[in-house]
């Protein structure tokens, strides 16, 4: 067979394998409570979900390997056995295999960013990873660090809070719109690059029923910290975990009149 | 103990106020040095003029502040002056650029700081301000952000730190390409002493941008800053800088007036900490009737226009 002639005069380039990170946090919609032990949350019997931005993530991966831009997507979460579950739904979004490190216990409870962040860095090198792409933030610690800290160990470009993620016809760079505070700013990484998912990136699609039964027969490795040579130790020690004071004491008014009235005369917040 | 707090100067060379409550922050911790970087003279003397500086590092790197830029200068900067602690304010700069210095330096790192109880003991909030977490550092060099609305901001004026200048290496990872900021008369969302913000309740017969010209009105009558839920910005109504709550802005102003919004625990986790909360929906079952001092179920296309009428 003659093999066809390239159609364009510069070679359309791909990535060949992003690493997608994805936490499994107790559900966005779930009023969180502390234990009676003061040292943690309840998590027993409570619904939990991969995490928003995490969803995000590989939505953002797999919508670059449908426009040809990427060709292999690794799932990789750190965490107890349930994780493999969230592991499937990315699967089942699109992606290609996953990588589940088996932490679970005192070891999870104390599990921190640093930790996960190195775990990352040695699987995209020994993946040969070109880009890895992680949810801004988990909603449960409310850290926003393991992405910047994984481009760290690898010396890699970090484009945080994407919301506009556009690869180079060569893929040798990433343009990404990022949003700061005072609302957009542009930059552009060389690759390998890490990018992390913020809210606005994208829409993440539902797992339908045909791809959840296609995921069932992807591959899954089972790894262990041990595997990869990394210290998970913690660096802090959590000293207490308490429920927020209580606001209470409001009241309703009956009109603009009265809610006028009380902010003048007994809030003294207008004048 | 010794400080290391990363500045933030606005354009207009005016230290950005959550800067300046960075460094209340680290004068608790001891002798505070400010880094400042982007080659900016002018940004040098201005926050040589906030009270509690002892000197200031002026670092001659490129636009936009960088992680890849700044990262260098400070583990520089680090290795020269062995700092105990080093500080930045959780905006979006702190929160890009202190992970990656914590990291080179292979230390934890604590976000989003809200009390300092000593050298070694902090406070922070987990699940969007759904529980409190008191954690005790064990690494050598303490690497956290702190939340501004958490801390007062010192005094401009009276300073008169000196400056000497440092520098990292260069690098070729990533570049500054551009921005679009908003442009406003009005005070920003995090320092502004009245918020006025909406949400999907402002969506009516698909006009949700328009809408907000209501709010608008309001805020300019109370020089007051505009903001919104997570909700109303999805919904294209405004742009992503007003969000407030979990992911987007945390505000603790003197007045936060909520208008047609039901008050999610993401929202919630953004303003809880206002010290007066009104709001305006015509839900009486609305969450966020529990957190608000003063409730008025009304329909906000009657009760706001009558407002605006009567400020």
């Amino acid at each position: 067979q003659q093999r066809l002639k390239p159609t364009h005069n510069y070679p359309i380039m791909s990535l060949k394998r992003a690493l997608v990170g994805c936490k499994r946090v107790i559900d966005y919609a779930v009023k969180v409570r502390v234990r009676g032990d003061n040292m943690g949350v309840i998590t027993e019997g409570v619904k939990h979900s991969m995490n928003p931005f995490d969803e995000i993530a590989v939505e953002q991966a797999v919508r670059m390997k449908e426009a040809g831009k990427l060709s292999e997507i690794v799932i990789v979460s750190c965490g107890p056995k349930e994780c493999s579950e969230t592991i499937k739904t990315a699967l089942a979004m699109g992606a290609d295999r996953g990588i589940h490190v088996l932490i679970s216990g005192d070891e999870y409870e104390n599990l921190q960013p640093l930790a996960v962040s190195k775990l990352f860095a040695k699987i995209a090198q020994e993946e040969e990873a070109d880009l890895i792409v992680m949810g801004k933030q988990a909603i449960d610690d409310d850290a926003n660090q393991t992405a910047q800290m994984v481009a760290a160990h690898l010396d890699w470009p970090q484009a945080t809070f994407a919301s506009e993620v556009t690869l180079s016809d060569d893929a040798a760079s990433v343009e990404v719109v990022r949003e700061v505070d005072g609302g957009l700013e542009t930059i552009k990484c060389s690759i390998p690059a890490v990018i992390s998912a913020d809210l606005r990136l994208n829409e993440p699609r539902f797992a339908t029923l045909p791809n959840i039964m296609k995921a069932r027969k992807k591959k899954v490795a089972a790894k262990t910290a041990a595997d990869f040579g990394v210290d998970i130790s913690r660096r802090f020690e959590v000293l207490s975990v308490t429920a927020p004071p209580v606001r209470g004491g409001g009241i309703t008014v009956e009109n603009v009149d009265e809610l006028l009235e009380k902010l003048r005369t007994e809030a003294k917040v207008i004048s | 103990g010794s400080t290391l707090v990363l500045a933030e100067v606005g354009a207009d060379n005016v230290v950005s106020p959550s800067t300046l409550s960075a460094i209340k922050a680290g004068s608790a911790l001891g002798d505070v040095t400010v880094l400042v970087c982007g080659d900016n003279d002018a940004a040098v003397a201005a926050v040589g003029k906030a009270t509690g500086v002892s000197k200031i590092l002026n670092a001659k790197t490129g636009k936009g502040l960088l992680p890849e830029d700044v990262t260098p200068v400070i583990l520089a900067s680090q290795s020269q002056f062995n700092f105990t602690h080093i500080l930045a304010a959780a905006t979006a700069a702190g929160k890009n650029i202190l992970p990656r210095v914590a990291a080179k330096l292979d230390v934890a790192m604590l976000s989003e700081v809200t009390h300092i109880e000593s050298e070694d003991v902090f406070v922070r909030q987990i699940y969007a301000g759904n529980a409190i977490c008191k954690v005790k550092s064990n690494d050598s060099v303490k690497v956290l952000t702190i939340r501004p609305t958490s801390f007062d901001a010192v005094e401009v004026g009276d300073g008169s730190a000196a400056s000497e200048d440092v520098s990292g290496t260069p690098q070729t990872l990533s570049s500054w390409v551009g921005q679009a900021l908003a442009q406003s008369d009005r005070p920003s969302l995090t320092s502004a002493s009245i918020v006025v913000a909406g949400g999907r309740g402002m969506g009516k017969d698909g006009k949700g941008a328009e809408n907000f010209g209501m709010l608008d009105i309001m805020a300019d009558k109370l020089g007051a800053a505009v903001g919104a839920s997570r909700a109303a910005v999805d919904a294209g109504y405004v742009p992503n800088e007003y969000q407030v709550g979990q992911t987007g802005k945390i505000v603790a102003p003197e007045l936060y007036i909520a208008v047609g919004i039901s008050g999610a625990i993401q929202h919630l986790a953004g303003m809880k900490d206002s010290k007066v909360i009104v709001s305006i929906n015509k839900d009486p079952e609305a969450p966020i009737f529990q957190v608000s001092d003063y409730g008025l179920v009304a329909d906000l296309y009657n009760a706001v226009p009558e407002m605006n009428e009567k400020l």
